[in-house]
């Protein structure tokens, strides 16, 4: 559970400054400091993201009435359905999240494989 | 092992964001696209709350107060012209930003920098049509003149002080998709946009298919079916109108003026939907004694909308209309004394020269009986992703060398080795113009603001609360022969130049004519009894006919009456053509359903309403007879393109020639084909051809879908930021002129008085973002005909339950 709120918290903060690709950083970072599986470095990484970026989509989405999610949905998916935005756009960033969560685990098993 | 697993994942990790942070093609980068923290998601906006918002800018002068109404229209008060000017500059680019960067690119022939080597043709057009020398020689002309100056440079300030505020997160979200950054604005930028007008409204010309055509009949035939003044007109200055000034020698013609031409290929028919209405009517026509202004100017339609509502107050000015975002002060619109609108001239102003060099090297270039050198100008287009492409142009003194004999044109109506004079080249300061309008009070401020307008010559419309109405087709126009430039010109010749100008004060102008109104659409600008030459042809009087008609019948005229007639749908040409043409038709052969449409149009009452099935008969009908009778006379070939008699000579010819050898069909031999068969013919393979569209004759048939008007975003293609298949009635020369592309841009009526009040409406919103509410919000309004009242606030205290948010700049 902490590393998933670390994650969420500092990626949170970090995209204020920093290009979307921050995320990748920070799970990679947080998943070398912590994470006792390559399952749960993943999933860590994936939720930590993926549940921030939804919720702030969604934030956005109920605010604006969802004008531009409807565009955009159109534009992309070619369909009026806006809550598929709101589902593709976590996946990817949790996907971009996972994989560098994963990434961080591994190359730490690297240095503590080491005696 | 284990490093190997490291390695792979980090592999994939870096790969799976890097591909995710990278634009593939005409494919975004998704990573950032999608963040919710820097993609799409930031440019959602909310409908603006109540709230008072403070901005701090470095450029102002003083505090600068911004009122937002319920459309999202800024009402801006400032202590001194500099910084109302600043404001306008800052708060449209907060709207508009990428609309006002793209049409100067555009117009700068820069587009290949943002989407790669697809633009390159178009780009290598606009320079070789002089559009940054022409862009520079206006801002020349603009810098000379202190006040122009100092208007280019607040307007510039404030947008650059906008783009100052902005990262990547805000960027408008058109940057986003197509991968790029906007870029710091420069005065140039304003040129560019005026000189884009300039290229859709006055880049007209038929030239080298008139030379083709005469060519091909000779003469006596191309002057009968091509002639100077309309069967049909009435002339936006009144027929019989005297000229009050004694006017210049007009230059003879040279007795030799044939050329040839050079090789292109098919016409590209020009849109008769780009074209505008206004009226002014006087105070003994009102409802309230007072002068009554409307103006519906009609172009291409386009998201973000064309044109952006503003209010400019100043101690020296208190103006509302619309502005053309890149172009500091209001182009259309009121102020308590006066209002004003326009409406495209079509004057003749692109002739083309053919060029003699002296040799393949085209260093110099045969004029006026000796070698005159060439100069040489290099474009460098840069183009995304691929290395940047010169591209020398040559200038003689007509202009520049549009294409070389060797080179294949991009627009088939521009013939190779010709120079283009163009009215664009000239330096001017049409700024001014504008400047001079929104402080404008008596007739004569509005006479001296037009002294300084050049191009796109327009129709401007005038009234004031002094009850003064007037009109006046009005730009620099060159003087020249009589018919100079119907066809190419022999650059050689000295004769053929321009050989000066019509004095501005000699421009056709008409106050307070008895019929009591003024009017324009675009029709022939003067009866012939005007000594000089504008035009040989211009748009056909349908429109202004109608308008005419409408106004001579109308008494205690009100806003809402305009209103309506803003939004006629009577098709005249149908009224004009229907009588002579039904009697024609061979009723014996039609089959069942040609019969049944043979019906609905008898009985049609010419309106060209959405559900109209008779209107869409008439208008593919009347595009297929006119095709019908000239295919044959004019015949297609690559390197000859001609075009086909007006639609005013055609109604001449079916209602007083019947017997033209026109009719014939010269392609079948042994037969002479009649203006019956070729009315029924036509008439038959009309309605064949729409039940193959539609299916059967009913309601699958009506007008707005048939037609299918829509307006669409500037980047071909994206139909998700589009409006598409507008149900609105009306069409090309019609009132109102909804066509597929084209139509009202702005649609406004003033009523002039000790209060003016007035009301408007345009097809989109204040906001050119796609995730703003005010991106579209004023369609539906539009659609149906309606207007809103435009808020004239009198002072920056005026408490009105309209204003909904405030901002202040200030540094």
């Amino acid at each position: 559970m902490l590393p998933f709120l670390v994650i969420a918290v500092l990626s949170a903060v970090a995209q204020l400054f920093l290009p979307w690709w921050s995320i990748a950083v920070v799970t990679f970072g947080v998943c070398f400091w912590r994470s006792r599986t390559g399952w749960r470095a993943f999933g860590n990484g994936f939720s930590g993201i993926a549940v921030v970026w939804f919720v702030y989509a969604l934030l956005i989405h109920v605010q604006t009435d969802g004008i531009l999610t409807g565009r955009m949905a159109d534009l992309l998916f070619k369909t009026k359905m806006p809550v598929l935005l709101l589902l593709v756009t976590p996946l990817m960033g949790g996907l971009v999240g996972g994989f560098a969560g994963l990434a961080g685990r591994q190359v730490r098993a690297v240095f503590a494989a080491k005696p | 092992m284990n490093i190997a697993k490291a390695l792979f994942c980090l592999l994939i990790s870096i790969s799976l964001t890097v591909a995710f942070n990278q634009q593939w093609g005409t494919v975004p980068a998704f990573g950032r696209l999608l963040s919710p923290f820097e993609g799409f998601w930031q440019n959602a906006e909310a409908a603006d709350a109540a709230s008072e918002e403070k901005s701090s800018v470095k450029g102002t002068r003083e505090e600068v107060t911004v009122l937002y109404d319920d459309l999202h229209v800024p009402h801006v008060f400032a202590k001194n012209d500099y910084d109302a000017y600043f404001a306008q500059g800052y708060i449209t680019a907060r709207d508009r930003l990428w609309q006002m960067e793209f049409q100067t690119h555009a117009a700068a022939g820069r587009i290949s920098e943002l989407i790669g080597d697809r633009a390159l043709e178009l780009d290598r057009y606009n320079r070789r049509l002089g559009m940054t020398y022409g862009a520079e020689k206006s801002l020349e002309g603009m810098s000379q003149n202190p006040v122009s100056k100092s208007v280019l440079e607040a307007y510039s300030a404030g947008i650059n002080s906008y783009i100052d505020q902005l990262k990547p997160a805000t960027y408008p979200i058109e940057y986003k998709l197509l991968g790029y950054a906007p870029e710091p604005w420069t005065p140039i930028k304003v040129a560019f946009l005026l000189k884009q007008m300039t290229q859709t409204l006055a880049a007209g010309a038929d030239d080298l298919m008139m030379t083709n055509v005469r060519r091909h009949l000779g003469p006596a035939l191309t002057a009968n079916l091509f002639p100077d003044y309309p069967f049909k007109e009435d002339p936006i200055i009144p027929a019989g109108t005297k000229w009050d000034f004694t006017p210049l020698k007009v230059p003879t013609p040279p007795t030799n003026s044939e050329t040839d031409s050079s090789v292109a290929l098919n016409w590209q028919p020009h849109d008769p939907a780009i074209g505008s209405n206004n009226w002014a009517v006087g105070g003994q026509k009102t409802a309230n004694g007072y002068p009554i202004l409307a103006n519906d100017p009609h172009l291409n339609l386009s998201l973000p909308s064309i044109w952006y509502q503003i209010q400019l107050v100043t101690p020296t000015m208190n103006v509302y209309g619309v502005s053309l975002p890149g172009a500091p002060g209001v182009i259309i619109g009121f102020n308590k004394d006066v209002a004003w609108g326009v409406t495209n001239v079509g004057a003749d102003v692109l002739d083309f020269y053919k060029i003699r060099f002296r040799d393949n090297r085209r260093l110099e270039y045969w004029h006026d009986g000796k070698w005159k050198p060439v100069r040489r100008r290099v474009e460098i287009i840069k183009v995304k992703g691929k290395p940047a492409l010169s591209d020398t142009v040559l200038y003689t003194h007509h202009g520049p060398v549009i294409y070389l004999p060797d080179e294949k044109p991009f627009r088939n109506n521009i013939p190779t080795g010709y120079a283009v004079r163009w009215i664009a080249h000239e330096a001017d300061n049409g700024i001014q113009t504008f400047y001079l309008l929104n402080r404008a009070k008596t007739y004569d401020d509005y006479v001296r603001a037009l002294s300084y307008y050049s191009a796109p010559a327009q129709n401007f419309v005038f009234a004031n609360a002094a009850k003064d109405i007037a009109i006046s087709p009005n730009g620099r126009f060159p003087l020249k022969w009589h018919d100079q430039g119907k066809f190419l010109l022999d650059g050689t010749h000295p004769a053929n130049d321009w050989q000066g100008w019509i004095p501005a004060a000699q421009n056709p102008r008409v106050k307070n004519p008895p019929r009591g109104f003024v009017s324009s659409a675009n029709q022939s600008s003067t009866d012939p009894t005007y000594p000089y030459y504008i035009n040989w042809e211009f748009e056909t009087t349908d429109r202004g006919m109608r308008i005419n008609n409408r106004l001579s019948g109308m008494q205690k005229v009100t806003i809402d009456s305009m209103r309506r007639l803003q939004n006629d749908v009577f098709n005249h040409q149908a009224s004009k053509f229907l009588p002579v043409l039904l009697p024609r038709v061979q009723e014996t052969g039609l089959t069942e359903q040609q019969k049944q449409a043979l019906k609905t149009v008898q009985q049609w009452n010419y309106q060209q309403d959405t559900a109209s099935i008779a209107g869409t008969i008439f208008m593919d009908w009347i595009s297929r007879l006119e095709h019908d009778i000239w295919a044959d006379d004019f015949p297609e070939k690559d390197d000859q393109p001609m075009r086909f008699p007006n639609s005013d000579r055609t109604l001449q010819l079916v209602t007083e020639e019947p017997n033209a050898r026109w009719f014939d069909n010269v392609t079948t031999k042994n037969r002479t084909e009649t203006i019956g068969e070729i009315v029924t013919v036509s008439f038959q393979a009309t309605v064949d051809s729409l039940a193959k569209r539609h299916g059967a004759l009913g309601k699958t048939w009506a007008w707005a879908d048939h037609k299918g008007t829509g307006i669409r975003h500037l980047i071909p293609g994206l139909d998700a930021f589009s409006a598409l298949n507008v149900q609105i009635g009306g069409g090309p020369r019609i009132v109102n002129a909804a066509g597929r592309r084209a139509g009202p841009s702005w649609r406004m009526v003033v009523q002039t008085g000790p209060e003016v009040s007035a009301f408007g409406v345009f097809p989109g919103g204040q906001s050119g973002n796609p995730g703003s509410p005010y991106y579209l919000n004023m369609l539906e309004t539009w659609r149906k005909g309606d207007l809103y009242e435009l808020l004239y606030l009198k002072s920056v205290t005026e408490k009105n339950p309209r204003i909904k948010s405030i901002l202040t700049l200030s540094h």
